[in-house]
């Protein structure tokens, strides 16, 4: 009687299994291609993901629908080259997770400082680069780090950095310290880890650690660039394997790059924003 | 059904005892519907199995997630830095453990100790159970990661796998302290009467009678604590430490596929089923499990 009973709720266990798997993806971006339209998710809608919280100087505020910060400006410059209006872009979180995961994706594009790698381009698609950075070190006054002037002087001290960032592997490739670099959260975790004593120095981006060392951190110094061997990080807008988009972004990109219009907003939020010239 | 062939009837050796007739026939019995539950067990394991695995290799996403999921290129590339991510928590679960099983046990004595001059002593533990018991342990690491180092005072630790042993004991003790003080309750009060009316002293009955048992009782329970310290340890790796599933993550972001998370799930399993069956064998050998079938009625439980 209780294997009967047992057998009966396998079998009606197996009948829900079957009856949930195959669920087609029913909203596929190509069916929704309307009249030579891009087929984004939402008819004539741009959905943009970044991360919760942005930080400046990419997105001021943390509100990327104001349009103001260097990544917020590309987004809409983007959006406008693809023929939609400011309106029609609507912004979703997404984390670096999200991002790279596949199956049905919440965003048509995604702008987080995702840095373009062979790597990741075989699970990802990205448009053309829309920025170039390098790696800065920043510390306290007053840190062991202070000091430093060479990438030896740093290997001795305790290094910081956002984890799967290419700012960690950066720190790791090219200081090399003695202590294995520590991995944060998010850069809010990096700078607190800076100012509790935990790390001696930190490695972000470039306009990051302007910004940082202006605004943010009291009496934060920035050290200097990392050496770039791999001629700099390259950031890209990311897509969904195989997206329809990707030609039209990139084609976007490309355009805005031509016209100067990057270089504007470039000019606009990273350089005089972050109230210092960028380092030569 | 009577047995002519039993040794019983013939009487020559009524030394060498075999089961009667009647008995072999039950026994035969029992054999075939063992066999027959275990092959209808089997059957519906692999059914289920089978239309798990169809229902989803059936499903459209399946290739991508395939990919994602389960590289062997990217599962070995990051097998190295997952593995040295492991040793870490190892070492924090085994230091951590001893640590907490000494506060934990020190926290329950204080709340069970009787008299009126002890109540600050039992107020203080169980404010502390109250509050650690309560408070996420993430909040804990955050707050003693970050803002004890902050302080910037003399001798307060800076490094990450300290300062994030000191959350995890902080939180784990307790839990492991109310455990610790079930057990002890536990004991019925008999024994302690028992132990007085000997001539120890309370001390010496709770060291010697009650303790004891108590400890006994509350190993399973102490084992599952111990299973989700060796999950948690992973936690510290929010204050910069990098442990396995710190080491997946930063995995995960250079290749953009998920595979290294899956390497240290693997791992993980790996290590905590090993340590169950330990103490399984641990407490067999101290003939602390299987005690109830020893009783006499109650039979092999099922």
């Amino acid at each position: 009687m209780r294997t009967t009973r047992l057998t009966a709720l396998a079998a009606v266990a197996a009948l829900a299994l079957a009856a949930c798997a195959p669920v087609d993806e029913a909203t596929a971006p190509a069916d929704t291609a309307t009249d030579g339209a891009l087929p984004t998710l939402t008819d004539g809608v741009l959905t943009v993901a970044t991360s919760n919280p942005a930080y400046e100087p990419w997105v001021v505020g943390d509100d990327p629908s104001s349009g103001e910060g260097f990544e917020a400006a590309v987004a809409y410059a983007v959006a406008a080259e693809l023929g939609f209006a400011a309106e029609d872009v609507t912004w979703v979180e997404a984390s670096f997770d999200q991002i790279i995961a596949p199956g049905a994706k919440s965003f048509d594009i995604a702008v987080n400082q995702v840095s373009i790698s062979p790597e990741r381009a075989e699970n990802l698609d990205f448009s053309s680069p829309y920025y170039e950075t390098t790696q800065a070190v920043v510390t306290l006054e007053g840190s062991p780090a202070a000091g430093a002037t060479s990438l030896a002087d740093l290997a001795e001290v305790r290094i910081g950095a956002m984890v799967g960032t290419t700012s960690l592997t950066a720190a790791q490739d090219a200081i090399d310290p003695t202590t294995a670099v520590s991995a944060f959260n998010d850069n809010d975790q990096v700078k607190q880890a800076l100012t509790s004593g935990l790390v001696d120095a930190v490695v972000v981006d470039l306009p990051t650690a302007l910004y940082i060392t202006a605004a943010e951190l009291d009496g934060g110094v920035l050290l200097g660039q990392l050496p770039d061997s791999a001629g700099g990080d390259t950031f890209g807008l990311v897509l969904d394997q195989g997206s329809p988009l990707t030609p039209a972004v990139t084609a976007a990109v490309d355009a805005l790059r031509e016209d100067g219009t990057l270089a504007a907003l470039e000019e606009e939020w990273l350089t005089d924003a972050a109230g210092a010239p960028v380092l030569e | 059904m009577s047995s002519p062939d039993g040794p019983a009837a013939t009487g020559s050796t009524p030394s060498a005892w075999t089961p009667s007739a009647r008995q072999r026939e039950r026994d035969a019995y029992r054999r075939t519907r063992a066999r027959r539950s275990t092959a209808v067990a089997l059957l519906s394991t692999v059914t289920l199995a089978v239309v798990a695995v169809l229902g989803v290799r059936a499903s459209p996403g399946w290739p991508r997630v395939r990919a994602s999921f389960f590289d062997l290129d990217v599962a070995l590339a990051s097998l190295p830095a997952v593995l040295e991510g492991l040793w870490l928590n190892v070492r924090v679960m085994a230091v951590c453990a001893v640590v907490i099983v000494v506060v934990a046990l020190a926290l329950a004595l204080a709340r069970t100790v009787r008299g009126p001059a002890f109540l600050p002593l039992r107020l203080l533990a169980t404010a502390y159970v109250d509050v650690f018991r309560g408070l996420p342990l993430i909040l804990v690491l955050l707050l003693v990661g970050f803002g004890l180092p902050g302080l910037r005072l003399q001798g307060v630790p800076t490094d990450a796998v300290v300062l994030g042993g000191l959350a995890l004991v902080l939180t784990y003790s307790a839990y492991v302290a109310e455990v610790f003080r079930a057990g002890i309750e536990s004991v019925h009060p008999s024994q302690v009467a028992a132990a007085r009316s000997l001539g120890l002293t309370r001390g010496q009955a709770m060291r010697h009678v009650v303790l004891p048992q108590a400890v006994r009782r509350v190993v399973p329970p102490l084992m599952n604590d111990l299973v989700s310290l060796s999950k948690d340890s992973g936690l510290i790796s929010i204050l910069g430490a990098i442990d396995a599933v710190r080491a997946a993550q930063i995995a995960t972001a250079e290749y953009a596929n998920f595979t290294p998370y899956v390497v240290a799930g693997v791992l993980f399993v790996l290590i905590t089923i090993p340590l169950a069956r330990v103490t399984d064998v641990l407490a067999r050998r101290s003939g602390w499990l299987g005690a109830q079938s020893g009783l006499a009625g109650a039979g092999a439980m099922r």
